[in-house]
């Protein structure tokens, strides 16, 4: 019995620490506080001002935008290494992994940093172009798509490409049509795994945007640190959309997982 | 279509790969059209190596592989007017069954109205009218295999390659499917080349077998040349059960194995060192008195159509099937009818002659004395300065006393027309092709029979030069 109520303590003091922060911010975003501390009253102004104020809308339009087109290009370039990886000699292939392996254990920060020396001071690329942006986000994707690949280039069996050829089909056609769509979840999910990537960055943003363009990481951190309230409020709002948004995109993902497992069994 | 032309040929196949090792080695193959032939062999024997290799999807490290006379060496799969079933189906998993028939067709731009016809008919074939819309995971192991089959044989493949297509399915169906392939051959009248370490299998379905071991051909024949006339040992041992023996010829039709003599019908010149084989069900067990050889029935195993009794003679064991159970102690005698005894010529037969020492502490052969220091060949020995044969401990050695023999593996024997070159001459008494060289009996002047194997063709007959280098031979010595 009292093991029992441990067991529930325990569960409830984790699931506290690390929801706790997040339900305080939802909470304070539905009132018209202007700083953590006293609620005078329910409030959706916050939301409001969110969704009407232009910068920003344009912020979040470019965040997302900037998310989607670097993880397209992410996820096409990090398919491409996986499966060239997967059909070369053993060598080669693991030499290929390796190296995948580093930039994903590397620090943001030195990526962000370095590919700014290269893009901006070496090459002379100006970041107004985006260039250095993109491609920021696109390395700092590439390497998780991949990951997420070589799984099911692996659970897939290798006899069906060959099959396709022997069917006559050329070595392109048998990889689009065959080992594309084998293959697909692993893309599917290595695109959600970069956009997220891409969402969260930080540090590479900083080091490569244009100085008028604002990821949301970026505005955030440059937001708290400035005065106006009616922006650094609603911007609890848009914390708590973004978490809701990715309640709902998890528990969409759990329940297609399981419907997968339920119908392979 | 004539019965005579070869659709395929392979012409001294080699795989090698890049860490040394040989899958298969100078492998040589005809396939006349329309046959239905069996690679026959235990696992990594290259017989599914070979099979790639005719597919496409494995190039050959040498040799060439022609189909209808142009070579296909380095043709890719695609290419290739050869379709193959695979092990494990191979079926494209995210599409339906009409789809994965189709989709052949769909490569070669075949009208849809067309493929359409041809994939009901192609169903129709393999029983599975009406699955068109069926997902590929609703269907059973013997039904994807169907599929298997049908969306090879609906683009009409000059070759169908089916490699161990029945491995995954169990026993009953396994025999169904071996029955309707053979149907569906005859129907077709494509040429099939199968895969199998099944010996059953090969047995049952095919028009001709190629026996295979170690990446070469061991032999090559009809189901009954395979399992009546093995080429050796390890073709008898795999085709069937066998009780295989060691002996030798003790006179006209007359062999020695096993602890007794026995009549047989193969002519083989006295002296030869052969292996007997007797197939389990041509042993007759009967009364002590009777058999060529006595033993104790040491085991008896009910096997459902008949017993296999286990009878150990000495130190052989005979295993016979019978209708008529036996008890284990029992004292019995064996009896094999002469036309059931298989009789080979030893393979990788090490022939041992025996050596002279001279006066001089040379080793001598046939008068020519061999280039080898006597201290050499006897362990520890050395030769004092007086000229005496002293042993490690000092003792002096008389060279009346010891015997050396001398040993050498056919391969290491050279054939030559000179026969003075020779250590020793003779004429070839016998020969058999064993895959990849030939192996002959070569009785000498000095009365002993030599095996030597060679890759060049001689004749029966010959006055043969033995060419024996001295580095190749093991000397045995005896107090």
């Amino acid at each position: 019995m009292i093991r029992k109520v441990w067991r529930w303590m325990v569960i409830i003091f984790v699931l506290l620490f690390l929801y706790l922060p997040i339900l305080v911010l939802a909470v304070y975003s539905f009132t018209d506080a202007t700083n953590i501390g006293a609620i005078r009253g329910f409030s959706v102004h916050n939301y409001v001002t969110l969704f009407t104020t232009p910068e920003l809308r344009s912020m979040i339009a470019g965040t997302v935008v900037l998310a989607l087109g670097s993880a397209l290009i992410a996820t096409v370039l990090g398919t491409m290494g996986a499966i060239g990886s997967f059909y070369s000699r053993k060598g080669m292939a693991s030499a290929i992994t390796t190296m995948n392996q580093v930039p994903v254990v590397n620090a943001d920060v030195v990526t962000g940093f370095s590919i700014c020396i290269l893009l901006v001071v070496v090459l002379g690329i100006s970041k107004d172009t985006y260039i250095p942006l993109v491609a920021g986000h696109v390395t700092l994707c590439a390497p998780f798509v991949f990951l997420a690949v070589i799984p099911k280039l692996k659970q897939m069996d290798p006899s069906i490409y060959e099959a396709a050829l022997d069917l006559g089909a050329t070595p392109f056609t048998a990889l689009i049509r065959i080992v594309i769509p084998q293959i697909f979840p692993g893309i599917l999910s290595g695109f959600a795994m970069a956009v997220t990537l891409s969402l969260d960055d930080y540090f590479v943003a900083t080091y490569t945007k244009p100085a008028t363009f604002d990821t949301i990481s970026t505005y955030v951190v440059n937001a708290t640190k400035g005065a106006q309230t009616t922006i650094k409020t609603a911007l609890w709002a848009l914390s708590t959309v973004i978490f809701l948004l990715v309640v709902l995109f998890s528990a969409v993902m759990n329940i297609r997982a399981n419907k997968e497992e339920r119908k392979t069994v | 279509m004539e019965q005579t032309t070869n659709i395929i040929e392979l012409k001294h196949i080699t795989k090698t790969y890049e860490d040394g090792y040989s899958a298969v080695s100078d492998f040589n193959l005809e396939v006349k059209q329309g046959e239905f032939i069996t690679f026959l062999g235990p696992s990594g024997c290259g017989k599914t190596t070979t099979l790639r290799m005719i597919a496409g999807f494995d190039l050959p490290t040498e040799g060439e592989i022609l189909l209808n006379g142009r070579p296909i060496t380095s043709l890719p799969p695609n290419k290739r007017p050869i379709n193959t079933v695979f092990q494990r189906y191979a079926l494209f998993p995210h599409m339906n069954i009409y789809e994965n028939i189709a989709f052949g067709l769909r490569q070669k731009k075949t009208p849809e109205k067309v493929i359409a016809k041809k994939v009901k008919k192609v169903l129709e074939l393999v029983d599975l009218e009406g699955f068109e819309n069926r997902s590929i995971d609703t269907l059973s192991g013997g039904q994807q295999q169907r599929v298997a089959i049908a969306r090879a044989v609906v683009n009409e493949p000059q070759i169908l390659l089916l490699d161990e297509p029945l491995g995954a399915l169990d026993l009953k169906m396994r025999k169904e499917m071996q029955l309707e392939l053979k149907e569906m051959h005859r129907e077709l009248g494509i040429t099939f080349i199968y895969v199998t370490h099944d010996q059953e299998e090969a047995l049952t379905m095919s028009d001709k077998i190629v026996v295979m071991s170690e990446g070469k051909m061991q032999q090559i024949g009809t189901p009954e040349d395979i399992y009546n006339e093995p080429i050796n040992a390890f073709v008898a041992d795999f085709i069937g059960d066998s009780n295989i023996f060691n002996g030798i010829m003790t006179g006209k039709l007359k062999a020695r194995f096993c602890g007794g003599e026995f009549a047989c019908v193969d002519d083989v010149e006295e002296g030869t060192h052969i292996t007997a084989v007797v197939r389990p069900e041509d042993v007759t067990l009967t009364s002590p008195e009777r058999g060529n050889i006595r033993g104790i029935v040491t085991s008896v195993i009910f096997k459902g159509i008949h017993y296999e009794i286990t009878v150990e003679s000495g130190k052989n064991e005979i295993v016979a099937q019978s209708v008529h159970s036996a008890r284990v102690g029992d004292r019995v005698g064996v009896e094999v009818e002469p036309d059931n005894i298989h009789i080979m010529i030893a393979e990788d037969h090490t022939n041992i002659f025996a050596a002279e020492i001279n006066k001089n502490y040379e080793l001598e052969y046939n008068g020519t004395v061999l280039p080898v220091a006597l201290t050499d060949v006897i362990k520890g020995s050395s030769m004092l300065e007086d000229g005496t044969l002293v042993d490690s401990r000092g003792l002096e050695i008389d060279p009346k006393k010891i015997r050396v023999k001398i040993s050498i593996k056919p391969q290491d024997i050279e054939l030559t027309d000179d026969q003075e070159e020779g250590l020793v001459q003779g004429s070839i008494s016998n020969m058999i092709y064993k895959g990849d060289h030939y192996s002959y009996v070569i009785h000498t002047d000095l009365e002993q029979d030599f095996v030597v194997n060679d890759e060049y063709l001689w004749n029966m007959e010959d006055q043969v030069g033995l060419v024996m280098p001295v580095e190749k031979m093991i000397f045995t010595v005896k107090k």
